[in-house]
């Protein structure tokens, strides 16, 4: 019963997401030239892959009702890793996965520090937050350049993808969003197909339910944290193919964006509800605005007073079809 | 063994009055005594003392502030950008961008900048208390939209003021002493009053532990919700305006960046339980002075400023394993076997 409800509470935010994405996109598309193309949609890829990466991660975090705010420090530590790495002469076959790596052991430590010790999420990854952050600059203060010529392969190839002859239908996407697209299917099945992922929603549900009915919740807790951390440092390594160079201040306070991701395309963060290809979709949101504040000419802070705004909204709708949730399902344990 | 331990608990203010009299010692040696000495000038005091609790005053209020909303086992991650706000609408007004028909009066500049402050504390509690929306993520809107806010009120530029009647907030000296100690003081004092001497205390300890078993003990729990957001909202105001009297203007990117991080590690090191329940207000200000004399003692040795973060973050983890008492289970195991574990057990 109270499946069938998440799945509405899921679905109804979803649908008000897709339709605001597509209202935003004939919106721009009416008012300013040259915005109805498709190199403008490939171009919310091209620009957010990073994001949406980093958002697919944490939304594993947020369903089993946790937080995980040291996101953006990972990426910016990987992004400064890689860049000093590559600088001292490394090959890029090796950085790579040891940036990655990195990212798994951050996710594991903190993931253990929650379960085993009982420690709030938030709390655990402010710690992560300020650690990895000040280890950056501890590397290096400067921003390092990259010249590696894998990361310059990635940065530059691209995909030129024509609908049509006529302009509007051509586009182009970067080889790094195939990145984004390989997470974004590998979440959508581990979510829905594997024990992996029903545990998870279980533990969002209700951790205690999920323990009595014998569910492992140390592994798979420590596991969600493990992918939001590896998600973030794969997303560090798109940052990095996308800018081609590492900075230990960039991307300050993006955790904020890619929870926003998550809480606009229908992901609770009480727990049990949400989707990977909603957080894909709330990412695309935020890029959408983001490129109508840029046609608008308007102050860029704009951008985030309105993901701010649109946040509260989809935060307080969650939150009243939750209540009326709870509210239906306590009229039916009364009639029961 | 209990009486030790209770009297010991009993003063939750023990801890950190000697952390930071050990960092003060261990200052005072490495400089060979030029720590401690206090010169005057002007019949103002300087020295790296004062300092400390110069620059330690916006922290040690959004410390009180933010105990009060831990207690209640909340957060309050918005109090850098109301920061930012209250200073941007002061120097704002005193520039006469905003509201020119005031013509740049400085009391009115503060009264508006506070009254923003209640108005952001307002809103959090508001979201908190009434729509039930988990306190991170409430005062996360504001923390997002907060800064923007910030910006198009200065129009996004730092805006520069001249006014010696407000740098005066900052800069300026009352019997020797530095001025926003008097603030510090008089917030802290007006705060320990009322909670002391009131059953605000109580209730908010109460709420803490179990908002539910409150509620039907007849406390407000709404009410005292959007009460101590609103207080939190105002005291960061005032540190937004200390800290834009600092700079002699409202730079709205960098005001009170990543303080609350800071505000809640200070109350972390008062002994405050960050899940909620047992608070000490006296405590976490005597936790903000250390999180300032930390940063003062890693800048006075020639540290980069860089590891200041790896050393809090260090210090977060450390403080919260102490309080976790699954971790004083399993260092019963390792270290003191069978009698610690049963009196680990108890704690």
């Amino acid at each position: 019963m109270s499946r069938i409800k998440n799945l509405r509470i899921k679905n109804v935010s979803l649908t008000m997401t897709i339709v605001l994405f597509l209202v935003m996109f004939i919106f721009g598309s009416a008012r300013y030239d040259h915005f109805f193309s498709l190199s403008t949609f490939l171009n919310l890829f091209n620009d957010n892959a990073y994001l949406m990466i980093a958002g697919i991660g944490i939304t594993f975090v947020l369903i089993t009702g946790g937080i995980d705010i040291s996101i953006s420090s990972t990426i910016a530590f990987t992004g400064v890793f890689m860049a000093f790495c590559l600088e001292k002469g490394m090959p890029s076959y090796v950085v790579i996965p040891i940036a990655l790596l990195i990212g798994v052991i951050v996710g594991a430590v903190q993931g253990s520090l929650i379960h085993y010790y009982k420690l709030q999420p938030f709390i655990v990854t402010l710690a992560g937050q300020f650690l990895m952050r000040g280890l950056c600059v501890v590397i290096s203060e400067a921003s390092i350049p990259i010249t590696d010529p894998f990361f310059k392969f990635m940065a530059l190839g691209r995909i030129s993808i024509k609908l049509g002859d006529s302009k509007a239908l051509n586009g182009k996407i970067y080889y790094y969003v195939l990145i984004f697209a390989a997470v974004l299917v590998t979440g959508l099945y581990v979510l829905k197909k594997t024990a992996f992922g029903r545990a998870i929603y279980a533990i969002g549900g209700s951790e205690q339910s999920a323990e009595l009915m014998g569910l492992n919740v140390a592994r798979t807790k420590i596991g969600a944290y493990i992918i939001s951390s590896f998600c973030a440092a794969l997303a560090g390594v798109v940052f990095s193919f996308y800018t081609l160079a590492g900075y230990g201040l960039q991307n300050m306070g993006m955790e904020l964006d890619a929870i926003s991701s998550a809480v606009i395309g229908g992901t609770l963060l009480t727990g049990g509800v949400g989707s990977v290809f909603g957080t894909a979709v709330g990412a695309m949101i935020q890029g959408i605005i983001q490129t109508i504040v840029t046609y608008e000419n308007l102050n860029t802070w704009w951008t985030k007073v309105t993901i701010a705004g649109l946040l509260c909204f989809f935060i307080v709708v969650q939150r009243i079809i939750t209540v009326r949730a709870d509210a239906m399902k306590g009229k039916a344990a009364a009639a029961a | 063994m209990k009486k030790r331990l209770s009297k010991l608990s009993g003063s939750q203010a023990f801890w950190p009055v000697m952390i930071f009299l050990a960092i003060i010692l261990f200052n005072t040696i490495m400089t060979r005594g030029e720590f401690l000495t206090i010169s005057i000038v002007d019949g103002h005091f300087y020295g790296r003392i004062i300092d400390i609790f110069r620059n330690g005053g916006k922290l040690m209020i959004l410390a009180a502030g933010m105990t009060m909303v831990l207690a209640t086992g909340g957060t309050d991650i918005s109090v850098g950008s109301v920061m930012a706000i209250s200073g941007a609408i002061a120097c704002s007004i005193i520039n006469g961008n905003l509201l020119p028909g005031l013509g740049g009066n400085v009391a009115m500049a503060i009264i508006l900048a506070i009254l923003a402050g209640v108005t952001c504390g307002l809103w959090n509690g508001f979201l908190v208390s009434q729509i039930k929306i988990q306190p991170i993520v409430a005062t996360m809107i504001l923390l997002v939209a907060g800064r923007g806010i910030a910006q198009l009120i200065t129009n996004g530029k730092i805006i520069t003021i001249n006014s010696d009647a407000y740098y005066f907030i900052n800069g300026g000296y009352i019997l020797g002493l530095p001025f926003p100690l008097y603030i510090v003081l008089f917030l802290v004092g007006l705060l320990l009053l009322f909670v002391q001497k009131t059953a605000f205390g109580l209730f908010l300890e109460s709420i803490g532990c179990n908002p539910l078993a409150s509620k039907f003990a007849g406390i407000k729990v709404n009410k005292f919700l959007l009460a101590i957001y609103t207080i939190s909202g105002a005291f960061a105001s005032v540190a937004g305006l200390i800290e834009s009297a600092g700079i002699k203007g409202a730079d709205c990117n960098n005001a009170g960046l990543n303080i609350e991080l800071d505000a809640i590690l200070a109350v972390a090191i008062g002994g405050t339980n960050l899940m909620g329940g047992r608070f000490s207000i006296f405590s976490s200000v005597i936790g903000a002075l250390i999180v300032q004399s930390i940063t003062t003692t890693v800048l006075a040795l020639g540290v980069p400023a860089a590891y200041i973060r790896v050393l809090k973050a260090v210090l977060i983890i450390v403080i919260c394993l102490a309080q976790s008492s699954k971790f004083k289970v399993s260092l019963g195991k390792i270290f003191v076997g069978k009698r610690g574990r049963k009196e680990a057990v108890a704690l």
